[in-house]
């Protein structure tokens, strides 16, 4: 594989950039893989590059209906955390932290990792006390946590609202330095370049239409450019979870549901972190084109539909202006939509089934971008070991019949409200 | 922007409702024995189908009544609405 550096960039610069190598290849479908990773977003990349990395099984397919990176990996807000309060998601998270910081440099390809940090709002003294609480959690667990009151915040973000009168006063703030945003694309990508090199086999445009399961063993898939056979299968397709999960006779503890994003035009730089709303759900960033970045909370019923309804982004704006008033004064780009996987408690899942050689990770609802690289790490581990590493041994598949909930936010099954 | 056509009040806009999830799950008798299995299908398990779903809407700035509605989770189209206590 051609490395990516400075110099190769000027060699092919003076040849006018036509000898660039591709970077994955575009092969048809063997009759038979080792693994098959079902999904070409970032968690299937992932998952098949530390697949033939950390366990040398290189004789993987991924297969992805329609491009890799056209779904949620292209349309989330990309940010990057790890300021959870329960153990099994902030060590997790911590562990993925590390990998991004290593990211760049693993794949040869510029994910423009960028810790910049997050803040969350706080807007009352209850909400300052939850955040101490959640902030000593995070520390105890090695994640960096900061209390900020409410002049360290207006250091920091003094465009934000810190008139008299408001209804939503800025009381402090719980802000993770660590943490910050990369450029998606280039995560699907990066992973995608490395897996390929690596002998996985990226097969686009290739629908799963089913599965051959017999005695309770999987032996393979059935898809629209033939049938593949394979004795692990891992599934990794987030909103499509459910569909998928139906032609397997399987009911999750998952509903799918429709989550918008947005970006104002661009404009000069004046937001350095991630900033979140604390009295609703709205967050936002500044990406290096200038566009302010935002998103919020899910249009609040069941949908496949990837393109997002205007009354909740009305809303979630409506927030936004509460924190930022000089969002006001800027026109819309561009909103977009996509479908998450939302689980009864609000974690993900990755775990073995009660089918033989069957996989699945999904569950991932709003925070699917940031776990990318932890949950292809676990997830490879999981399939190659036949069974959870201690990182994802929380996030099993039974916890929801046992009791052992994650329920970070206490909202309980309606996935609906946040 | 949905409009919803609530049985007691006619056609309004989303604004007016409050989503109250899959309709089609159906709660344990009161008073029988439960297996662990059935009260996890009812509490946590969803088909989350992908084309029609019967769900239940609350009209909650409206009569504030409970009603059912059939909707297309692709298309978003609503194919019938009802009151909460009648079957499609």
């Amino acid at each position: 594989m051609q490395k990516y550096s400075v110099f190769s960039l000027i060699k092919n610069a003076f040849k006018g950039h036509k000898d660039w190598e591709v970077a994955w290849k575009d092969p048809t479908p063997k009759s038979e893989y080792d693994v098959i990773i079902i999904g070409g977003g970032g968690h299937g990349l992932a998952t098949a590059y530390y697949l033939a990395k950390e366990h040398n099984i290189t004789k993987v397919a991924i297969i992805e209906k329609g491009w890799i990176g056209g779904g949620n990996v292209g349309r989330n807000t990309t940010i990057i955390r790890s300021n959870y309060m329960h153990d099994e998601n902030g060590l997790f998270s911590e562990f993925g932290m590390d990998l991004w910081r290593n990211m760049s440099q693993d794949l040869n390809f510029n994910v423009m990792f960028s810790p910049r940090g997050i803040i969350n709002l706080a807007h009352s003294d209850a909400q300052m006390n939850a955040y101490s609480r959640r902030g000593n959690s995070m520390r105890l667990n090695g994640i960096d946590a900061v209390l900020l009151n409410r002049e360290e915040v207006k250091k920091i973000i003094p465009m934000a609202d810190f008139s008299e009168n408001v209804r939503f006063p800025i009381f402090g703030g719980l802000m993770q330095p660590s943490a910050g945003t990369a450029r998606h694309d280039a995560v699907a990508w990066g992973y995608a370049r490395q897996a390929d090199s690596m002998g996985v086999d990226i097969i686009q445009n290739c629908e799963v239409t089913g599965f051959d399961v017999t005695n309770g063993k999987i032996l393979g898939i059935r898809t629209s450019k033939g049938d593949i056979k394979a004795k692990k299968i891992g599934l990794c397709v987030a909103g499509s979870t459910n569909i998928l999960a139906e032609k397997l006779n399987m009911t999750l503890p998952i509903e799918t549901h429709l989550l918008q994003a947005c970006v104002s035009e661009p404009i000069k730089p004046i937001l350095d972190n991630v900033v979140t709303f604390g009295a609703g759900h709205f967050y936002c960033s500044q990406s290096d084109k200038g566009e302010m970045v935002m998103g919020g909370d899910l249009d609040g019923y069941n949908s496949y539909a990837q393109r997002g309804n205007l009354p909740t982004l009305q809303h979630v704006l409506t927030e936004g202006i509460a924190m930022f008033p000089f969002l006001s004064k800027l026109k819309m780009l561009r909103t977009w939509g996509g479908i998450m996987d939302m689980s009864m408690d609000g974690s993900p899942i990755i775990d073995k089934t009660h089918i033989d050689g069957l996989y699945l990770n999904c569950g991932w609802c709003y925070g699917g971008f940031k776990a990318t690289p932890a949950s292809g790490w676990t997830f490879a581990h999981t399939i190659a070991q036949d069974r959870p590493h201690e990182l994802n041994a929380g996030y099993s598949l039974n916890r929801f019949s046992t009791g052992h909930l994650i329920d970070e936010k206490g909202l309980g099954t309606k996935t609906w409200i946040s | 922007m949905l409009h919803i056509k609530c049985p007691y009040c006619g056609l309004r806009s989303q604004n007016e409702f409050s989503y109250g999830g899959d309709a089609t799950v159906k709660r344990p008798e009161l008073n029988k024995e439960v297996s662990d299995q059935d009260w996890d299908n009812f509490v946590y398990l969803r088909k989350s189908p992908k084309g029609k779903h019967l769900e239940l809407w609350q009209h909650i700035s409206g009569c504030r009544q409970w009603i059912k509605v059939e909707r297309d989770t692709l298309t978003h189209e609503i194919f019938k609405t009802l009151k909460a206590t009648e079957e499609v």
